[in-house]
């Protein structure tokens, strides 16, 4: 593909809003998981959560997209002076010539859900003030940051569970080289919720300890929320030499189950080899490779088999999910802003969590510091879409 | 495709083509026999809706579905299944299925169809709300034009019960599969460009249909499909966002 310049980028994960602490964590080593206290849950697991959601006020003209992941969208949006750059953009472009594609896997579904202890105990019926199209419905976030902005171009939500805001970034390409937009704001929002904890829960893939990915004692996953954005623009002749580039992506699907990786990590090999296949890399060109590494068994085993197949232990690795916790359809989006750091700082983060990493790959322990020119970010989500992107400078 | 009173392409397309009367009549789903016996079971009215219109557009097509490359669309999950996990939370005991939470995802579809398939190529899985089928046609249209492959596009939308109905009225479920090539072959229906436009959405002339395109978001296919039923070439202008619309040119 033709390479992308990712002009502006942001993070807000329970490690804190923007990038300064994102990146502070991932030098360090550190996590800010926490015993799940969320809401009324009772489970007996691990959160990432982010302090101040609650608290955050839409303006009043988006009233009706009132719920806890527009509000965490919008705190995200206001961070590292990621809504100026879509502004200016805006004004360079036409408000017209930028598309929204975003991320969610359960989008505002936590409205509904306190809505149905609220049900009227006569009719059944749902209170007055629950706005499904606003807070619940999958498009939500995708329609609230546009009318946030008052963009007007192409808009759309991808809802590919753990693999959705990786994704978002082959779309917004795909867009730009067909003509229809010059920019894009990609990225990925997901809240906590009862579904999911208890969802997970029920298929036994939570753990109740803070996450260990790619751990021999991993248990399960540690659910987390955030928000992450990029804005992607077309590639301008004169580059400054630090600007970071979306070089390439590669998607595939695992046909095999809808709740357990492909055993031999087939899905997630196709979609590694289709990203360097699009970035025209080879393995060894890869300097770090941020692992989808959720910490359940049998994800990190089948993504461990597919990294060693097609880069043997020559890529060092790890997964920042015992840092973030797993942000499930915003994770992509986390973790390829985790990659635009390593680039422009010269990190190879630490897998926090994690003691006594699986044999057989480079999996890294202590956060290194040296040049990062091009990083590997993986996603593969639920009922087995995957998706691989490639970071990198532009020489 | 598959709606009420419209049991497959051939049928809708005399109703559409003026050549037979439309008799509304309630969606009837089943779960193709495509699926292992365990996903059979545990399909939801999503998942039969989109696997059954995937494979009818497939099969007339004559291609293998493995091959292809897939844009699964819709306005919602299974609202079924959606209203069972959201009064179980509700309750004392909050236990829910894995099987439901596993259907609850949006790519539940998307994942059904790919293990009956066999298909390893990318699933893309959108949601634009009520513009959910130009959303879905737009991106099949650009993955063609950019990867020079076959794509699939399966846009569905099945009804919530209550007390979902009230905030959301779907009447029922309606789906339509269309499969987009980058060169014309024997079997082509006509050809087909893009772009966003101004102009105001095509409604239909009958006024029942017309009330059926605007109950269910996949139905904003209604006019498309007419015009490719009466074999008319031309511009059709589809439903998309507010503020903008999907302006579809269709030639032969």
């Amino acid at each position: 593909m033709h390479p992308l310049l990712i002009s502006s980028y942001t993070a807000t994960t329970c490690l804190g809003r923007g990038r300064e602490p994102l990146r502070e964590a991932l030098l360090a080593g550190a996590s800010s998981l926490k015993p799940c206290d969320f809401e009324t849950v009772v489970l007996p697991t691990w959160i990432g959560e982010v302090a101040g959601t609650d608290e955050e006020k839409l303006p009043a003209a988006l009233a009706r997209f009132d719920c806890r992941n527009n509000r965490l969208a919008q705190l995200g949006l206001v961070q590292d002076g990621f809504a100026d750059a879509v502004r200016a953009a805006a004004a360079r472009y036409g408000n017209d010539r930028i598309g929204v594609f975003l991320g969610t896997s359960t989008s505002g579904i936590l409205e509904t859900e306190l809505a149905y202890r609220r049900r009227d105990p006569q009719t059944g019926a749902l209170p007055q003030d629950f706005d499904y199209a606003g807070s619940h419905n999958t498009f939500s976030v995708g329609a609230f940051v546009q009318a946030w902005f008052g963009l007007k171009g192409p808009a759309v939500v991808v809802s590919s569970a753990c693999s959705s805001s990786a994704k978002v970034f082959a779309a917004a390409a795909r867009m730009m080289t067909v003509g229809l937009i010059d920019a894009a704001v990609v990225g990925g929002v997901d809240s906590l919720c009862l579904t999911t904890l208890y969802g997970f829960n029920s298929l036994e893939l939570t753990s109740s300890h803070a996450c260990r990915p790619f751990d021999r004692a991993r248990d399960g996953i540690s659910i987390g929320e955030a928000a992450a954005f990029a804005l992607l623009e077309r590639t301008p002749d004169a580059l400054p030499p630090d600007a970071i580039l979306l070089l390439g992506s590669g998607e595939s699907s695992d046909a095999y189950h809808m709740s357990s990786p492909h055993p031999e990590g087939r899905g997630a090999r196709h979609a590694m080899a289709a990203a360097l296949a699009s970035a025209e890399l080879a393995p060894q060109d890869i300097d770090y490779i941020n692992l989808h590494g959720t910490a359940t068994p049998s994800n990190d085993a089948a993504e461990g088999r597919a990294v060693a197949d097609l880069f043997g232990n020559a890529a060092p690795c790890s997964s920042t999910k015992g840092a973030t916790g797993h942000t499930l359809g915003a994770a992509g989006g986390v973790e390829a802003v985790i990659a635009a750091l390593a680039i422009r700082d010269g990190i190879i983060p630490a897998g926090a969590g994690t003691n006594d990493p699986e044999p057989g790959l480079d999996y890294v322990l202590a956060t290194r510091r040296r040049s990062v020119r091009r990083v590997l970010s993986n996603s593969f989500g639920f009922g087995g879409t995957n998706c691989s992107l490639i970071l990198g400078r532009a020489a | 495709m598959l709606g009420p009173g419209l049991a497959d392409w051939p049928a809708c397309a005399a109703i559409l083509a003026g050549e037979a009367a439309w008799v509304p009549q309630k969606t009837v789903l089943a779960a193709p026999d495509l699926l292992p016996p365990a996903e059979r079971r545990r399909a939801v009215r999503v998942v039969k809706l989109a696997l059954t219109v995937g494979l009818e557009a497939t099969r007339a097509a004559g291609v293998d579905p493995a091959a292809l490359a897939t844009v699964f669309s819709s306005s919602g999950g299974d609202g079924v299944n959606c209203h069972q996990i959201c009064e179980t939370l509700a309750s004392d005991d909050r236990q829910i299925s894995p099987t439901r939470f596993h259907n609850s995802v949006h790519n539940a579809a998307a994942g059904y169809w790919s293990i009956a398939t066999g298909a390893t190529a990318s699933a893309a899985v959108l949601c634009a709300y009520d513009g959910s089928f130009a959303a879905g046609l737009l991106e099949a249209i650009t993955q063609v034009a950019v990867d020079r492959a076959p794509c699939l596009l399966i846009a569905y939308d099945a009804d919530y019960p209550e007390p979902l109905r009230a905030k959301r009225p779907v009447p029922d479920a309606f789906g339509v599969a269309l499969l987009l090539t980058p060169e014309a072959d024997g079997q082509a229906i006509g050809r087909i460009s893009a772009r966003l436009t101004d102009a105001s959405a095509d409604s239909l002339a009958d006024p029942a249909l017309d009330e059926l395109r605007r109950a269910i978001p996949a139905a904003r296919s209604l006019p498309l499909l007419a015009a490719i039923a009466q074999h008319c070439t031309g511009r059709v202008v589809l439903d998309y966002l507010d503020h903008t619309r999907l302006a579809v040119d269709l030639s032969a």
